[in-house]
Parts: C-alpha cells; structure tokens; sequence
C-alpha cells in the first residue's frame, strides 16, 4: 500500500461528494470522519453533513437505523457538504433503500454484497435483491463482499468472528481511499493511537483497511482511479474542525482573553453536549465544567458563577432553553453577564433531536416574561463558531448582559478546514469591577450604589468579598441608581425603557454587501444557511446575474446599516430553516417585503435549491 | 478573597469586630407584625458578630417566598433569585469562590416544592452552603394556599375541604438525600437557633436547618402544641450528642430503640441505661431516620438540634482540586497549543 496519493497518471477532479450509508452499528460516522481527517491532512477543502437516527442503536437493518456522513472535498474553496452524493457507499441493504434517492444520476454506488441476504433485503422492504436486477442500471456499481473479505484477512490473525465482522467499516474505508487516492497514513495512525493497547484490534482494523485498499487497486472495478487535488488556502497551520468543538475553544479563548475563569452549567441534550465534553477536559484552563441536576439548575449555576466573578456559561438545545427562560430574565433583571448557547435542533418538544432547524430564533427574541430584551449572535459555519463565542462573551461581559448564542446541529457536527488565527492577534475582553464607592448618600457619607450606569448605560458590579460594596440585588424591580427595592410605577418605566435602550446602544459592526449592491434581489440570511446561500448566489452572479448577498451574525441589536442596505433592494429573499422567523422581524423593524425561503425538513438548504428559488425570483 | 479571582482585598489581618446593627441594612424589615421571621433575623443578626467573619464575604442567596426577603435586610452581599432556583444559584457561586461563607433561606413551598429538585441535589453533592429551610407549613406570600409540609386535610384556600396529599418531613428528607448535616429549631426560641445556627456555619458542606416558624396569619399555631412556653419541657426532645435522649420537666421520658426504630418511653419503665445515646456522626443515617419519624406532625413530643453531622469531602473542594491536579499535571493551559491539539497541516 503507497502512501503517495498525488500520481502524475492519475487524473484529477474539482470535486467529490460521498456519502457513507449503513446501519447505526456499521461505525459510518468513524469512517466518514476518518476519510474526512484524511482529507484535510491532504489539503482539500470540505464541509460535513453526518446524519445519524436518534436512537442509539435502533433494530438492525431496518431503515430507521440507517446512519449516513456526507462529505464534500474540492480543489476549490466550497461552502456545503453538497447538494447530492458523486459516490454513495451503502453497506446494506437498508442504506441503500434510503439513500439511492440522493445518488447523482450515473453517479458510483459502492454496496457491501455480503449483506444483501434475504433477511436484510426483507427488514428493508425489498422483495428482491436489487443487486441482481436492472434498477441499479443507471449508476456504476461496485459490488465487493466486504464483510466476507474482512474475516477472511482477520481469520489468520486469531481474531473473533465477531470483532472481524465488526472491522468491515474499514474495508470501505481503503477501498473509497483508493478509489479517490486518500493519503492511508493519518488512518493508520488514527488505528494505532485509537486502539492503543488492544492489539488485535489495531491488526483487524488495519488488515481490513489494507484488504479494501488491495481490492480496489487489483479487482477489476471499470472505475478509473481519480483524485480530488489540494485546494489553494491561504498559508497558515490548519486543522479539521467541528462547530462545537470550535465553540468550546472559544469560551476557553474568551476566558483567557478575559482573564475570568469559564463555568460551564451544563445538562446533557443533543447536539449540545459535545460542548460540556470538551470543557471537561480543559481543567488546566481553570475551566469549570459543572454536569448540573437539570437545565434550570445549569443556568442557575452559571448565573451564581458570573455573580462571583467568573464568566458564567451554558449550552444546551431548544427544549432546555425553554426551561432556563426564567432565569435569563432573572439575568436579564440583574444586569449580570451570562452566555447562553443554543445549538438548535428540529423541533417542537423533543421533535428531530439529531436533526438540524433554525427554529429558535424568535423564542431567543422574546420568549421570556415580560419585558426582556438581550443581545443575539448566530455563527454560520463549523469554525466560525470561535469567533461568535468570542464576540457573545465580549458583549455579555462588556454590557453586564445575557447573551443568546445561536448554533444548529449542522454546525455542531459538521466540520471544515479552519486556519488557525494567531492567539496573540486576539483582541482581550477587558473587564473591570468595582473596588470603591460611586455615590454620597443623604447623610454625607459614601455609598456604593449598583445601578449606578455609565454613558452606555451598564452598571458597576462589585463581586462579593470586595470591602464596603456591600448590596443587595434581586428580581424585584429597582429603583435605578441605588438597586433598592422600588414599586413605583414612574420608575419601572424608565427601567424598562433603560434595559431596552442599554442593549439597542450595543455596538455591533455594519453588515457588508456581497455581490451586486444595485441588484434587483438580495438573500439575506443567518446562522448555518450561509454556506449554501453563498455557493447557490455565487453560481448566479458567476453566469451574469446580479444578486446580492447579506449574511447576519448580529441579530439583536441589528447592524444600523441593515435598513438602508435592505431599501436598496426591489426583492429580498429570506432562506430559514423555519417557517420565517428573521422574515417577521426585518419586515416588522424595517416595513420591507421581505419573502420567506422555508426549508423545514431537518437538513440544511443545498446550494442548489438557493440558486432556484433566487433564479425564480430574478424572473419575476 | 481567593486566588480564584486574583483580585487583593483585604482579607489578611484581623477581621474587625462587629456588632448586630452592622450587619443590619438600610431598608425596612416587611414581614407581618408578629411574623416569626423577625425572631430568625434578629438570631443571625446577633449570632454574626460571634462568628469572626467579615460582612463582605458573607452571602445571602434566596429564592422566592416570604422568608426569600430575608437578603434585603442584612448588610452584607446578598442575591434575592426567583422561585426555587437558589440553591441552584448559591451552587454555582459555592463551586467558584470557597472564600464565601454563603446563606441560603428559603420556605417550605420555595425548597421542598418548586426547588426540590435543587435542594435535594445540593445536599448529595455536598455543596458548602448553609441552608435555613423556614417551614410554616403554608404559602404566606400567595396568601395561605397548602404547602409540601401541610397535613392531610388542611383547610386552606386551594384546599376548602381538606389537603390530600401527604407532607413531606424536611428533615427525614434531607437525611434521605444523602445530607452530611441535618438540623431543627424553632422560631420562639433565640439561643436554641444561634446554637444550631452556629453549627450549620460551623459545617463544611451542605448543612440544612429546618426552621418551624409561626404564619401568624395564614397559618397561626401550627407548631403551639410543641413549642409553646408551657408545654415545649415535654414536648420537644433536644438531641445532644453524646448524651442519653430524655426530655420532659422532669426529664422523665426518654428514647430507646424498638425493632425497626425509635420509641418514646418512661425513664421509670426502663431506666437510664435503656436510653439511645444520642450520635450525630454515625455514618448510617437509620437511627437519624428514625428519631426523625418520631412525631407524625408538630403535635407530639418532636426532636430538634442536630440530627446528623457527619463530614464528607465537600463538592467545591473536590471540583477545584481536580483542576489544580490537572493544572499540576499538565501545566497551565495554553491557548495556541490547544488550538494544535488535534491534527493540523502547513499550507
């Protein structure tokens, strides 16, 4: 097996979608990540799509436990995991059955024969095998008997049948690998660092690979060997990384550059949860990771922490969100800095819990008891998810405020080549609290006062054990400047008016125009559509259409420029995955008709339905 | 202060002493007259300036409720949080500054009802905050609605005919979520609560006093029968450790064991050495338990004092050191190379 990918002979393409599809037990995710790490380490640009049910382990072979990974890797710079697989590799019958659908017509369809026996092929409703009749006809089939294959090479070297059969994954692995001329030693290492220690493993996985790898390269496929060559990125170290992942740096980034301890309140709920696993096991940043009782808890915890001093933090997903709505106007009430994230998911109630929506963003508007507004940010791609954390924790310590992180469960687990920004470049959150009284009281003496505000309206915190500031704070509404209790009806006017003003004041960056600033269409959007939305305009304005694009991070406050860039635009076109959460608020703040783009399926927009709704558009 | 934070306060030299009005705040007390919150107030007011602690590192965290007030009106730091949530609130501030000595006070609706769940929680985890459960046995601010510590058959608003559901006794429930300390006084009488008080401070760990306190409004009379001035001689067992369990005017009745539990007896009957010896420190819990199931309702002779004060390792301290361990171990934490951590490539 040759380590050398790139041979002058063989011929190169833009691009490769592949989906890897089997049953949950299959181990498709590893294989997709594995393939995709491979990628990366190559130099390719990519995005991810895993797709998995949310059972953990539903019946065998039925089409409910069907997992699938789609990959796309280009020479190019891309945006989305693609709109439709190049290559399908199914490893049963029920990926297959699921799957075919989405195959590009012609397109290459790897199927694992061993496990198209009759009781697979019935649990996935078919009544015959569709390897033996004419309805694959219209794609190149490649048909290898993995899990034979994978027993046979494991066989000598004393492995249990069963932990053979369980290394077939890796079969397809180095068949796809060389299929589409992967670097093989990131997956060798991978094995080796993986199974360290369970020797008979590591010979299994990596025989298997080896097998796959040999199969393609001396079988007689008709599939020329292509390869898929680096993409030209700007020089730098990168590294694959996943939304969540990415966001966890980013509190540990924002607690450095903050100087204030992190406290993660966390409970555990997909697609969150990734983020309380890695927090975990950053200790040695001082990173407090607290598993709380509940989701209420969780935010109350982290509400506790930021009293004291830290940078208080919780991540979960929709249903959890609802439940801490109370405690977020408690913050909201307090004036204390808290980050709240939420990585969406399909909804309502438990609803497609491993299945991406953007359905959360007017319950992050307003779904609080009165009035409470607080700041918004969205991130748009996997590794943009730094950045946002950064910026949400700079707004909540800045302006004492809760702040709503929105993600999705596409950015959370997708991934993408990330260039590694130089630490040092980091702009530092600067965070002061009070050390002296603010105030002369009545009787001529000094006096701390917490709400005391400064020109942007944010009031001092003084942390618990500072000498002499002692006061009291709590949800009963306060008169404005000494924080005590007040039910006078002048005054919670004016602070109602002042916690809704001292967020409008939040400053955020003008949003920039991408594309024809005098087109007649403009697709705005927000959070995880920005990959599909930038690709399918960018098919557009590269054939002659002027379209322009705005892709919001800030939601609330909005950019001030966003009006007038919107005003310039006969037509504007809102892609969601929602029933058009954004569309309300920019038609309600702005009286611009602004159309709603719904896509509530639980899978991303592709590229290609942007560029035909927006095509459609620019008919009209 | 800590080296959590790295902020220098003054907290090296002698903490300076302090008298009750210090620790008393600008604002005016408003619980109803005759409430007995104001007894419980002025008992930490005068047992604070005892203690040899400093205000600003003093804490009091509540929730919702009328003894939730209670922050208001000490000069010290103090959060009033919404209903239920403080020991969620204090846990995550207990778990982050252990220099604070931190209060949670709440009722019998705000702790063992909407925030059960917390409490119950804060106690197995061990958590360093001393908790004052005020139990009246009804919803005072809500104007006299059944609580979670009612009696069956309570006449109340929500319940014109009678409560149904079963009380839960805060003090057995606290033993049964694994608390390190559990503890009972009542609101007539002053040093019996600075004594206990004393000890919940005294604890590291979570440490629960319940406090049977008279809604002199909505619930007036609801602990007479035990805790009135004639009657408390032979209606209150005050446990003290190490010592038989007797009580009575004459100290007539005792406590011994029975098959499965506790009784009361006659002293005459059995004599002194057939009494239990009161153990605050027995690891298992049963014989607390037990002493805490020996009055149905505040009607017959009830024990208060110190159930149970067994120390474990404390939840706070655990968590830091694992990252000062880690931190140890690895040194601290550096950005760049985290942000290496994972496979990387040179473009």
């Amino acid at each position: 097996m040759s380590d050398t990918a790139v041979q002058p002979s063989v011929p190169a393409v833009d691009k490769l979608v592949i989906r890897f599809a089997g049953d949950s037990g299959d181990g498709m995710q590893l294989t997709g990540d594995r393939f995709t790490s491979a990628s990366a380490l190559f130099g390719n640009d990519l995005a991810t799509l895993p797709e998995y049910p949310a059972e953990i382990r539903a019946p065998a072979g039925t089409l409910a436990g069907v997992s699938a990974f789609q990959v796309q890797i280009s020479d190019h710079d891309i945006m989305t995991p693609g709109d439709a697989p190049d290559v399908l590799v199914a490893m049963n019958p029920a990926a297959l059955k699921s799957d075919l659908h989405l195959l590009v017509p012609g397109g290459t369809l790897i199927v694992n024969a061993d496990s198209f026996e009759e009781r697979n092929l019935a649990k996935a409703g078919y009544e015959s095998n569709p390897l033996e009749g004419h309805e694959l006809d219209g794609y190149r089939l490649i048909t290898a008997p993995m899990t034979s294959l994978t027993k046979g090479v494991c066989k000598d070297l004393g492995v249990k049948t069963r932990d053979a059969e369980r290394s077939k994954n890796f079969f397809a692995l180095g068949l796809v690998s060389w299929m589409y001329s992967r670097p093989t030693q990131p997956t060798l290492d991978w094995i080796d660092a993986k199974f360290a220690g369970r020797e008979l493993i590591i010979a299994a996985n990596r025989a298997a690979f080896a097998a796959g790898h040999a199969f393609g390269e001396t079988a007689e496929l008709g599939h020329q060997q292509v390869v898929v060559n680096a993409a030209p990125h700007e020089p730098g170290t990168y590294t694959n990384i996943s939304g969540n992942m990415a966001l966890a740096w980013g509190l540990v980034a924002a607690g450095e550059l903050s100087g204030l301890p992190v406290f993660l309140g966390s409970y555990p709920i997909t697609p969150a949860s990734d983020i309380l696993h890695e927090l975990s096991r950053h200790k040695s940043f001082g990173v407090t990771a607290f598993q709380a009782e509940d989701e209420i808890a969780a935010v109350g915890a982290a509400l506790g922490a930021s009293y004291g001093g830290c940078l208080g933090v919780t991540a979960s997903s929709g249903p959890g969100i609802a439940l801490k709505s109370e405690t977020i106007s408690l913050a909201v009430s307090l004036e204390l800095p808290l980050l709240i994230i939420d990585i969406q998911r399909g909804g309502p109630s438990t609803g497609l819990p491993t299945k991406t929506e953007a359905g959360d963003l007017l319950m992050a508007m307003y779904g609080r008891h009165g009035e409470s507004p607080l700041p918004i940010v969205a991130a748009r791609t996997p590794s943009d998810c730094f950045a946002v954390a950064i910026e949400a924790s700079r707004i909540a310590l800045t302006y004492r405020t809760p702040v709503i992180l929105l993600s999705d469960g596409y950015l959370a687990n997708g991934s993408e080549p990330w260039r590694l920004p130089d630490v040092d470049s980091l702009a530092r959150i600067p965070v002061e609290f009070a050390t002296g009284f603010n105030h002369v009281g009545a009787d001529g003496e000094p006096e701390f006062w917490p709400y005391l505000r400064d020109d942007m309206l944010v009031r001092p915190l003084a942390l618990p054990g500072t000498p002499g500031l002692m006061h009291r704070i709590g949800g009963i509404e306060k008169q404005d400047g000494s924080g005590n209790v007040s039910y006078d009806p002048e005054n919670h006017a004016h602070m109602v008016a002042v916690r809704a003003e001292r967020i409008a004041r939040i400053e955020v960056p003008d949003v920039e125009v991408v594309g024809d600033p005098d087109a007649d269409v403009l697709v705005l959007g927000w959070g995880s559509t920005w990959g599909a939305i930038t690709s399918g305009v960018r098919r557009l304005t590269r054939v002659g259409h002027k379209v322009a694009q705005v892709h919001l991070t800030h939601l609330n406050p909005l950019p001030e420029n966003l009006g007038e860039v919107l005003r310039r635009h006969r037509k504007i076109l809102v892609p969601e995955m929602n029933m058009g959460q954004l569309v309300k608020i920019v038609r309600s703040e702005y009286l611009v008709d602004a159309r709603a783009i719904s896509k509530v399926t639980g899978q991303p927009f592709t590229a290609g339905e942007i560029e035909q709704v927006t095509l459609g558009a620019l008919d009209d | 202060m800590t080296d959590v934070l790295g902020i220098a306060t003054t907290d090296v030299g002698e903490v300076p002493a302090t008298k009750r009005s210090d620790w008393q705040s600008d604002q005016e007390v408003r619980w109803c007259p005759g409430c007995g919150d104001y007894s419980i107030l002025t008992a930490v007011q005068l047992l604070l300036p005892e203690l040899g602690v400093r205000r600003e590192n003093t804490v009091f965290i509540s929730g919702i409720g009328c003894a939730a007030r209670f922050p208001y009106y000490m000069d010290t730091y103090g959060v009033h949080t919404i209903h239920g949530r403080s020991p969620a609130f204090a846990t995550g501030l207990a778990m982050t500054r252990p220099d604070l000595d931190i209060w949670v006070v709440g009722g019998d609706g705000d702790m063992l009802s909407i925030g059960g769940n917390h409490l119950i929680h804060a106690l197995r985890r061990n958590i360093n905050l001393n908790i004052m459960l005020v139990n009246n046995q009804i919803y005072g601010l809500t104007k006299g609605q059944y609580s979670p510590t009612s009696e069956i058959g309570k006449i109340t608003k929500s319940s014109p005919i009678g409560a149904t559901a079963r009380p839960f006794n805060p003090v057995s429930l606290a033993l049964g979520a694994e608390a390190s300390f559990v503890a009972r006084t009542h609101d007539l009488d002053r040093r019996h609560m600075q004594e206990v008080f004393r000890r919940v401070f005294d604890h590291d760990g979570a440490a629960l006093v319940e406090v049977y306190q008279n809604c002199n409004v909505f619930n007036d009379g609801a602990f007479g029968d035990i805790t009135r001035k004639d009657v408390r001689e032979d209606m209150l067992i005050d446990l003290r450790h190490g010592e038989p369990i007797r009580f009575g005017k004459e100290q007539q009745f005792g406590v011994s064991r029975r098959p499965g539990g506790v009784q009361i007896v006659e002293v005459a009957d059995v004599g002194v050495d057939a009494l239990l010896v009161h153990d605050e420190t027995t690891a298992d819990p049963s014989t607390a338990f037990s002493l805490s199931r020996l009055a149905e309702g505040p009607h017959t002779p009830t024990p208060i004092g110190v159930f149970r004060s067994c120390p474990r390792d404390e939840y706070g301290h655990m968590v830091s050191d694992q990252i000062a361990e880690v931190t140890d171990r690895r040194g601290k934490g550096d950005l760049a190379a985290l942000l290496r951590s994972q496979p990387t490539w040179e473009v």
